[in-house]
């Protein structure tokens, strides 16, 4: 990306260069000839090319901060969808289960890389449950899902400081029905940026 | 104006002191319930035992109430009252009141006291109960001469007159029905209780409170958050709940009547407060060690001791009623189980052995039985076991999820949550043996977790 850059910032100092250089071979000709209209004529060619030339320049430079906008947009793009992907994907758990699935230390590893790349993040790590069990036993089960998830990223050297955890047990489901699909996305460990 | 002719045994010096006694109570207690007793026989037996589960419901009489003076604010008055007591006596497990179309005579014409009844006429359709009712009404002033009578023998066994606005109706005719509880079981029953809960409002769940029949609904919190778990404390003073209103889940400790209280905010999670018998102490589950474990604590918050140290998940801790032990659930076999521990010797007995989830214990009364949730193939359901023989005897089934029991004071009856009306969760009760399951109140929105306060409540 940067060297494209570069090259585009010395294509056009080149582009103005050579203009220049046209302008004053054609200027010492026209310096030769002597008839009035032939030295007005020359003025208004001179004129029309440091007009062209100043043009040249700035549609260039204008290129050139067009590219670069849009390279910064990409690039925020990118971040956002990072951490739009860090905080909505909610790793999930089986049944009565605080324990761990091979998806699950996939995502965290995705989540650790995240973590390590923005490093002024703090997170807030928040245990949820299916509505089966009781209120406070499930207040239970969902911290030590929140906290089986801090010290997996603890492990992966996120620094334990940055990750907080609540446990909201059966209160806060994102799908209310009562089928095991329902079930299966409620039991989740979410993740919230501060 | 107002003749006592209660007992032919009484003296006449002392008929005339209780008089004047009364007319003073009469004309100066204002705002409050002023009541005096009908000299009885000293209690024998206890006619009814509540803890059987193959109770028969005794019928009982409860017949018109005299309007002395036959005013219509008087007789208005006489019907108001014997509704509240029919529908208190009904609440009970163990008492049924019989229909009236089959009365063969009527004291509120022939008299209501003991040399005025013919007790055939009563123990011929069956009545083993008779309960009798007076009323005066004077400006807004309400006096009830209430009597329970024993027909088969005969026998004024409750007699009680009571003095108040007439506003206060419903709270003489509970204090009678605690008298006759007192009576028949030994108990002073649930007439006196409330029972607390949550509700959602507006999609913030809040702590809530009615009397022990589901009226009264009064909102206890307004922290528009989420509040969970309420208990009482012995003395019906004092709710601790859990509330997210300051971020993490935290133990509010509330005083009922005067604006004072504490909050117990350890790091992490400050879960499932329950108060101790007798003593304005509490037991609640902590995760400040990194660990969840099961801790006494002052009415301040203060750690008095660790009760639980075990890897896992340890909550729900509830005392025994003499308070030396505390009942809790434990995953530290890997499923969660009920448990026992006693406090001083630090012994712990695993209680359930049936199913893979058994939560949310809650000890009986007289200490024999713990009521817990059990869940089986995603039915969640409620059960009771005899602690002695360990054997669990399921209350609900096939009617929607049922979480929540909570033991009446008397032991009689039990207040839980069930989804089977519509999968919305409503606050019922029924018998303690799992009969006569009923809805307890009609309120919008959900409600969840009610806590039956231990004994007679002082918060009216």
């Amino acid at each position: 990306m940067k060297n494209r850059m570069w090259i585009n910032l010395f294509m056009a100092i080149i582009v103005a260069g050579l203009f220049f250089t046209v302008s004053c071979a054609k200027k010492t000709v026209v310096s030769d000839a002597t008839t009035i209209e032939d030295q007005e004529k020359t003025k208004a060619a001179a004129d029309a090319k440091a007009k062209a030339e100043a043009d040249a320049q700035r549609i260039a430079q204008q290129k050139l901060e067009d590219q670069m906008a849009k390279e910064k947009a990409l690039k925020e793009a990118k971040a956002m969808a990072a951490k739009k992907r860090f905080e909505n994907q909610d790793v999930h758990f089986e049944y009565d289960s605080s324990e761990l699935s091979s998806m699950a230390k996939m995502l965290l590893k995705e989540k650790a890389a995240w973590l390590k790349e923005n490093s002024s993040a703090s997170v807030t790590i928040e245990g949820h449950c299916d509505e089966r069990g009781t209120t406070e036993y499930n207040l239970a089960l969902g911290e030590r899902r929140a906290s089986t998830v801090k010290i997996y990223l603890i492990n992966l050297g996120v620094a334990g400081s940055r990750l907080n955890t609540i446990s909201y047990g059966e209160e806060k489901p994102i799908d209310p029905g009562t089928t095991e699909a329902a079930y299966r996305k409620n039991r989740r460990a979410h993740f919230v940026l501060e | 104006m107002i003749s006592i002719q209660i007992n032919k045994r009484y003296c006449t010096h002392y008929m005339v002191k209780k008089l004047i006694l009364f007319l003073v109570c009469f004309f100066i207690g204002s705002g409050s319930v002023l009541f005096y007793s009908i000299p009885v026989s000293a209690r024998d037996y206890d006619y009814i035992n509540i803890t059987n589960p193959f109770l028969k419901k005794t019928p009982v009489a409860v017949t018109e109430f005299k309007a002395f003076n036959k005013h219509p604010a008087e007789v208005k008055a006489g019907k108001t009252a014997k509704q509240i007591l029919k529908d208190a006596l009904d609440f009970t497990g163990y008492l049924k009141t019989m229909n009236p179309v089959a009365f063969l005579s009527n004291p509120s014409e022939s008299g209501i006291q003991l040399g005025q009844i013919n007790f055939r006429d009563w123990t011929g359709i069956g009545a083993e109960l008779l309960i009798t009712g007076g009323v005066i009404e004077a400006r807004g002033k309400v006096k009830l001469e209430l009597r329970l009578f024993d027909t088969f023998n005969t026998k004024l066994l409750v007699g009680k007159v009571y003095t108040g606005p007439r506003s206060q109706i419903r709270k003489m005719i509970h204090l009678f029905c605690s008298e006759i509880s007192y009576k028949l079981t030994g108990k002073w029953g649930v007439f006196n209780s409330k029972i607390a809960f949550i509700s959602t409002v507006r999609g913030k769940k809040e702590v809530f409170t009615c009397d022990f029949d589901g009226y009264n609904i009064k909102q206890i919190t307004f922290h528009k958050s989420i509040c969970l778990s309420p208990s009482w404390s012995f003395d019906g003073k004092w709710l601790a709940y859990v509330s997210y209103a300051r971020g993490n889940p935290q133990i509010f400790i509330k005083n009922l009547r005067e604006k004072r209280g504490s909050i117990v905010n350890y790091k992490g999670m400050n879960i499932s407060p329950s108060w101790m018998p007798a003593q304005l102490k509490l037991a609640a589950a902590l995760s400040f060690s990194g660990d969840q474990e099961i801790y006494l604590l002052t009415i301040k918050g203060e750690i008095i001791k660790t009760i639980t140290k075990s890897r896992g998940i340890d909550v729900s801790p509830e005392f025994s009623p003499d308070g030396k032990k505390i009942v809790f659930t434990s995953k530290r076999t890997g499923t969660p189980q009920i448990y026992v521990k006693d406090i001083e010797s630090k012994r712990v007995q695993r209680l359930t052995f049936q199913g893979l989830n058994n939560t949310s214990p809650a000890w009986s009364p007289d200490g024999r039985k713990i009521a817990y949730v059990g869940i089986e193939d995603n039915h969640i359901d409620i059960f009771v076991m005899d602690i002695d023989s360990g054997m669990p005897v399921q209350l609900t089934m096939n009617a929607g999820d049922n979480e929540d029991p909570s033991w009446s004071p008397d032991g009689s009856m039990l207040t839980f949550t069930s989804t089977r009306e519509g999968g919305i969760p409503r606050i019922f009760v029924m018998n303690a043996s799992g009969t006569d399951q009923r809805r307890l109140l009609r309120l919008k929105g959900k409600q969840t977790q009610p806590d039956w306060s231990m004994s007679k409540s002082t918060e009216n």
